[in-house]
C-alpha cells in the first residue's frame, strides 16, 4: 500500500501582509503550522497502512525551505518519506499552478512505487479555497472524493475502496476504484501523539528537496506566477460593520437591559413577536 | 487558453439541483449575474442545468434572470458525481466559451468548480463576497476574504476564460423572481455511459435533522461562554420563542457540543438573518465574516472587551444565564399579549 499525502505549511492567520509589488503574500516572520486538516490526512494514511499490514506513506509539499519543518512533523506522525518541492520559480502560484506541480510530482513518485491513494486536507486555513485537491485529481485523471470522513473498506486486491463523505443531506457512501484522491475532514482520523522513538527518528530525518528542474523538469510556463491565471489586484483590510451601544447589566439592572434587548429584537421585524395575527384559516 | 474575445460575452450561472430541488444559491448568483451584465456591454445571462429529467426546472432560471438555459440531461447525471458533472459542464464551457462562470460554494459546487477550472485551464476564485466588473478592463473583479478573514483580496483573471468564481449561499441577496420571464432552452447532448463512471453511490445516510441555518430569519448562536452542551437547551428555548434556530461558533463545534451543520463562520456557514443573537461568543474575525451580514445583531457576553461588541447593534455586558431567561419570559409574555388582543 502506497499513500501520498499532500500537505501545506500555513501561517498563523493573524498578522499577515501582502507584497505591494507582486500582490503575493509575505510569509516571512509569521509563525507557521501544518494545516490542521492535513495532519488528519497524514494520520488517516498511517492508519490505513497499519490496517492493510504495511506499506509506505509519502508526504509532499510545495513551499519555501522552511516548510521542511512541516514535513518533519508528518514524519513524527508516522510518514515514511517526505519530499519538499521548493524553488523560487514556484513562487506566486495560484491553485491551477499548484495543482500542476503536485500532480507532476505524484506522477513521478507513482513511477517509482505505484500509488494507491492520495490524501489532502479538505482545505488550507490560509487560503480556504479547497481547489488544489480537485485540481490534482482532475490532472491525474483519477476519482475524486471530497469531504471524506471514513474509509469503510480498502481492498488492494479488488482495487476498490468504500468511502464515506459528508454532504448537505447527510453522509454519502461511495464505492470507488483505486487509485483515488480524497480530501478529508477531521473526523477521518483523530491525530495521535507521536511515540518517542518516532520523535527521535524524525529529529534526524532530512526531507528530500526537489527543485523546478531536478529530479523532475516542471514546465516553466505552468509554474509560479507565469502558470497562474489569477492575480491579486488589490488587498485590503476588511471594512468593519459599525456597532451600536454597549450596555451592562451591572450598570442598568436586568430589567432595563432586557427592555432594550426587546426593542432591538422588534427593530429586526421578527414576525413571531406578533404570533399568527395575520393567519386566516 | 483562448485570448480572443467571444462575440457575445456570456455570463453563466451553474444551477445546482439535487433530487430536483434547486439550491437557492443558484438564484442568488443569477441576481449577481444580472448586475454584472449591466456593467458589461452586450453581455447575456445564461444558466447551466445538468441532471436527469430536470428540464422542467428551466423556467425557474428564466424567472431569476437567465435568457437561455443549457439543459444537460443524462442518466449518469441523476445523482451528483464529480466526473460526469465535470466532463459535461467542461465540454459545454469549451463549446460556448463564456466570459464569466459563477458556481455556488456549496459542498457540490466546491467539489465541481476546481475540477472544471482545471479541465478548462482557467482561473477560479473561491468564496467571493463581492463581484464587480472592473470599469477600466471590463473584467471580473472578485473579492474574497483570506487568511481567516483578516484580509480581503480582489482577484483578477486577465487572460484566461471563463473567469470563474464561487460564492457561498446567503452572501448575495436573493433577487425577486419575474414570473412572466421566459427564454430559450438548449438541450445539450451528453453521451457518457455508466460504465465510464468510476464512482458509485452505494447509499445515502440521511441526517436526522438538516438544520438549514443559512436561510433562517432568526439565529440564536452560542459560543464557548455557554459553558457546555446543556446550556444550548436555553438557547433553543429562546430560538423557539422567536421562531428561529440555534447556531454555534467553531469552538463549540470543535468541543462536540453542537453539530458542524450549525457552525457559523469562515470554516462554517455564512448567514444573513434578520436577527442574530450571539450568546457567549467573543466574535473572532473568523466568526464575524460569517454573520456580519445580519440585519440586527444582539450580543451578550461577560467580557466588555469582546470583539463582537464592535459590530453588535446592541451589546449587553452580562451573564447570558441571567439575560436569556429574562428575555425568554418577556418574549413569551409579548406573544401571549399578542393573542390576548386578537
Amino acid at each position: 500500500m502506497h499513500a501520498v499525502v499532500a500537505i501545506k505549511q500555513v501561517p498563523d492567520t493573524s498578522n499577515v501582509r501582502i507584497d505591494p509589488e507582486t500582490g503575493t503574500l509575505i510569509r516571512e516572520g509569521v509563525p507557521a503550522i501544518v494545516n490542521p486538516y492535513d495532519l488528519h490526512a497524514v494520520e488517516a494514511a498511517v492508519q490505513l497502512k497499519e490496517r492493510v499490514g504495511g506499506g509506505q506513506v509519502t508526504v509532499i509539499t510545495m513551499g519555501p525551505p522552511k516548510a521542511a519543518e512541516a514535513l518533519i512533523e508528518c514524519i513524527e506522525q508516522g510518514a515514511d518519506r517526505a519530499i519538499l518541492i521548493s524553488d523560487r520559480k514556484f513562487g506566486g502560484a495560484d491553485t491551477l499552478a499548484t495543482s500542476y506541480v503536485l500532480a507532476r510530482a505524484i506522477e513521478t513518485i507513482n513511477a517509482e512505487l505505484p500509488v494507491d491513494i492520495i490524501l489532502f486536507g479538505k482545505q488550507a486555513i490560509d487560503g480556504d479555497t479547497a481547489q488544489v485537491g480537485p485540481g490534482v485529481a482532475t490532472r491525474l485523471n483519477i476519482p475524486l472524493i471530497t469531504y471524506a470522513i471514513a474509509i469503510e473498506e480498502f481492498d488492494l486486491e479488488a482495487r476498490t475502496a468504500i468511502v464515506h463523505r459528508r454532504v448537505e443531506q447527510g453522509i454519502e457512501v461511495l464505492q470507488t476504484s483505486l487509485p483515488v484522491l480524497l480530501t478529508v475532514e477531521k473526523e477521518i482520523a483523530p491525530v495521535r501523539h507521536a511515540p518517542l522513538p518516532r520523535l527521535i527518528a524524525a529529529a534526524r530525518y532530512q526531507p528530500e528537496v526537489w527543485s523546478a528542474t531536478a529530479p523532475v523538469v516542471f514546465d516553466p510556463q505552468q509554474i509560479g506566477l507565469k502558470g497562474s491565471p489569477t492575480v491579486v489586484g488589490k488587498a485590503f483590510t476588511p471594512e468593519q460593520r459599525s456597532g451600536g451601544e454597549v450596555i451592562s447589566v451591572a450598570d442598568l439592572g436586568l430589567n432595563a437591559v432586557v427592555a432594550r434587548a426587546l426593542a432591538v429584537i422588534e427593530q429586526a421585524h421578527v414576525r413571531n413577536l406578533q404570533p399568527e395575527t395575520g393567519v386566516v384559516s | 487558453m483562448n485570448a480572443e474575445q467571444p462575440v457575445v460575452p456570456r455570463i453563466w450561472v451553474f444551477v445546482e439541483q439535487q433530487e430536483r430541488q434547486v439550491h437557492p444559491v443558484s438564484w442568488e448568483l443569477l441576481g449577481a449575474a444580472k448586475r454584472l451584465s449591466a456593467d458589461l456591454p452586450g453581455s447575456v445571462v445564461e444558466a447551466v442545468l445538468p441532471g436527469h429529467q430536470i428540464a422542467d426546472l428551466a423556467p425557474q432560471a428564466f424567472h431569476y434572470g437567465a435568457s437561455r438555459v443549457y439543459v444537460i440531461d443524462s442518466p449518469v447525471l441523476e445523482i451528483y458525481r464529480n466526473l460526469p458533472y465535470a466532463v459535461a459542464v467542461s465540454q459545454l464551457v469549451m463549446q460556448y466559451r463564456p466570459e464569466i462562470f459563477l458556481i455556488g460554494a456549496t459542498t457540490l459546487g466546491r467539489d465541481l468548480a476546481g475540477s472544471i477550472a482545471t479541465r478548462v485551464g482557467t482561473g477560479l476564485t473561491a468564496d467571493c463576497t463581492e463581484l464587480a466588473i472592473d470599469p477600466a478592463q471590463h473584467i471580473l473583479a472578485a473579492t474574497r476574504p483570506t487568511f481567516g478573514g483578516n484580509l480581503m483580496a480582489t482577484i483578477l483573471c486577465r487572460r484566461h476564460r471563463p473567469q470563474m468564481a464561487t460564492v457561498r449561499p446567503r452572501v448575495l441577496p436573493m433577487p425577486d423572481p419575474m414570473p412572466d420571464a421566459t427564454g430559450e432552452v438548449i438541450n445539450v447532448p451528453f453521451d457518457m455511459r455508466e460504465e465510464d463512471v468510476p464512482v458509485k453511490r452505494l447509499r445515502l445516510i440521511r441526517a436526522e435533522e438538516q438544520p438549514n441555518i443559512e436561510y433562517a430569519d432568526v439565529l440564536v448562536a452560542g459560543g464557548r461562554g455557554v459553558g457546555g452542551p446543556e446550556g444550548f437547551a436555553l438557547l433553543e428555548e429562546l430560538a423557539n420563542a422567536l421562531g428561529g434556530m440555534v447556531a454555534a461558533s467553531r469552538p463549540v463545534v470543535d468541543a462536540g457540543w453542537m453539530d458542524a451543520s450549525r457552525q457559523v463562520g469562515q470554516t462554517g456557514k455564512t448567514v444573513r438573518p434578520k436577527l442574530y443573537i450571539a450568546a457567549g461568543i467573543s466574535g473572532a474575525v473568523q466568526h464575524r465574516v460569517g454573520m456580519s451580514g445580519a440585519d440586527v445583531i444582539l450580543a451578550i457576553n461577560t467580557d466588555p472587551n469582546a470583539p463582537i461588541f464592535q459590530i453588535a447593534t446592541l451589546g449587553i455586558v452580562g451573564d447570558l444565564y441571567d439575560v436569556i431567561p429574562a428575555l425568554i419570559r418577556q418574549v413569551k409574555g409579548q406573544a401571549q399579549d399578542g393573542h390576548a388582543h386578537l
